[in-house]
């Protein structure tokens, strides 16, 4: 994945309230890890339409990360996964490392 | 305008009430994590807005707005572009906004909705003038021999029940008019008809003098049934 992740729209919807985007990054660090757990949870059980439904919820995270690539890359991979396709998953675990990493140095 | 926020997400809670927060006269009155809550709360409640969450668990945002009998205006919230033409099928639904959401896109999108919630506010205002006018008018017609005869409420002294029909005793004529003493109270204002006893509606400002169990009006003495005096006493201006 080229794309780095940014927080260019965190700043940009905080204003310049910095109490409003501590808030925020605090409630992305704590929703991320538990939607990274459940996906990969229900990957790992195949059941493959609950990842798709996790998906798409990582979705917001990722656009608002600005990572417009890898918000395609999400819409492809849950389309894959309700007709229990994976190819997708070793790029999307990648990507979701690397939002990790971001998030928790935040 | 007042809105409410409902998404199983706290990021997209937070980012739309931040949001709302940079718009003027748009206040967040609650947030609410599943459609459940939200529907307890409307129920209470008169909301403008809404941004609902299409993609929740167990109950999506297409089932929260069938179970609403008159919803508000709502601006769909999603990560989600195929439900854009779903969407649209719902009168309710103004504007469909895909995560993450811009304070451009965002203000359009209120811009939108604002000029449908005026609307609304609008045409109740409508309504309400529109019911007024039918309680309180000066006048009411009535249908003679086939014509349309215009009555004039200040005219109106008494109305009398003759069987099938009523009488309209006015000041300067009579008119017998098919019809029932309760259609007619329907029609005339509270505040200067009063039913005195079940055959007689009166004019209160024409009352000349009362006894006991009568009121004189012009030159008739109507009789006043005892359930029904103390409203007429607490109608008049006693010294």
């Amino acid at each position: 994945m080229q794309e780095a992740p940014n927080n260019t729209y965190i700043k940009q919807l905080a204003n310049g309230n910095t109490a409003f985007e501590k808030k925020l990054i605090a409630i992305v660090k704590r929703e991320f890890p538990e939607e990274q757990a459940e996906f990969i949870k229900n990957y790992k059980h195949k059941n493959y339409m609950a990842a798709a439904e996790n998906v798409h919820k990582l979705k917001n995270k990722i656009g608002m990360l600005g990572m417009e690539k890898a918000y395609q890359l999400a819409i492809d991979f849950e389309n894959d996964l309700k007709v229990e396709k994976t190819i997708l998953y070793p790029e999307f675990i990648v990507l979701l490392n690397q939002m990790e990493d971001f998030i928790m140095n935040l | 305008m007042n809105c409410i926020i409902i998404d199983d997400e706290e990021t997209a809670r937070v980012i739309i009430e931040q949001l709302c927060d940079q718009v003027e006269n748009l206040d967040v009155i609650e947030s609410f994590p599943n459609a459940i809550q939200a529907i307890k709360f409307l129920n209470k409640n008169d909301i403008d807005l809404i941004f609902l969450d299409i993609h929740m668990p167990d109950f999506t945002g297409f089932d929260f707005i069938q179970t609403l009998k008159n919803p508000p205006k709502i601006i769909l919230t999603t990560s989600d572009k195929n439900f854009a033409l779903e969407a649209f099928e719902y009168d309710c639904i103004v504007d469909y906004v895909v995560k993450p959401i811009t304070l451009t896109r965002f203000t359009k999108s209120i811009e939108k909705a604002k000029i449908f919630v005026d609307k609304v506010a609008k045409s109740q205002q409508t309504d309400t003038i529109a019911t007024e006018n039918t309680i309180s008018d000066t006048d009411l017609y009535v249908n003679i021999d086939r014509r349309l005869i215009k009555i004039n409420f200040s005219s109106i002294a008494i109305i009398e029940a003759k069987g099938d029909y009523i009488q309209i005793k006015t000041d300067t004529k009579n008119y017998t008019v098919h019809s029932t003493l309760k259609k007619i109270q329907e029609k005339l204002p509270d505040h200067l008809f009063l039913k005195v006893h079940r055959s007689y509606i009166i004019h209160i400002k024409k009352i000349i003098d009362i006894e006991d169990n009568s009121v004189l009006i012009a030159k008739d003495v109507i009789p006043v049934s005892r359930s029904n005096r103390p409203e007429l006493m607490k109608r008049l201006n006693l010294l």
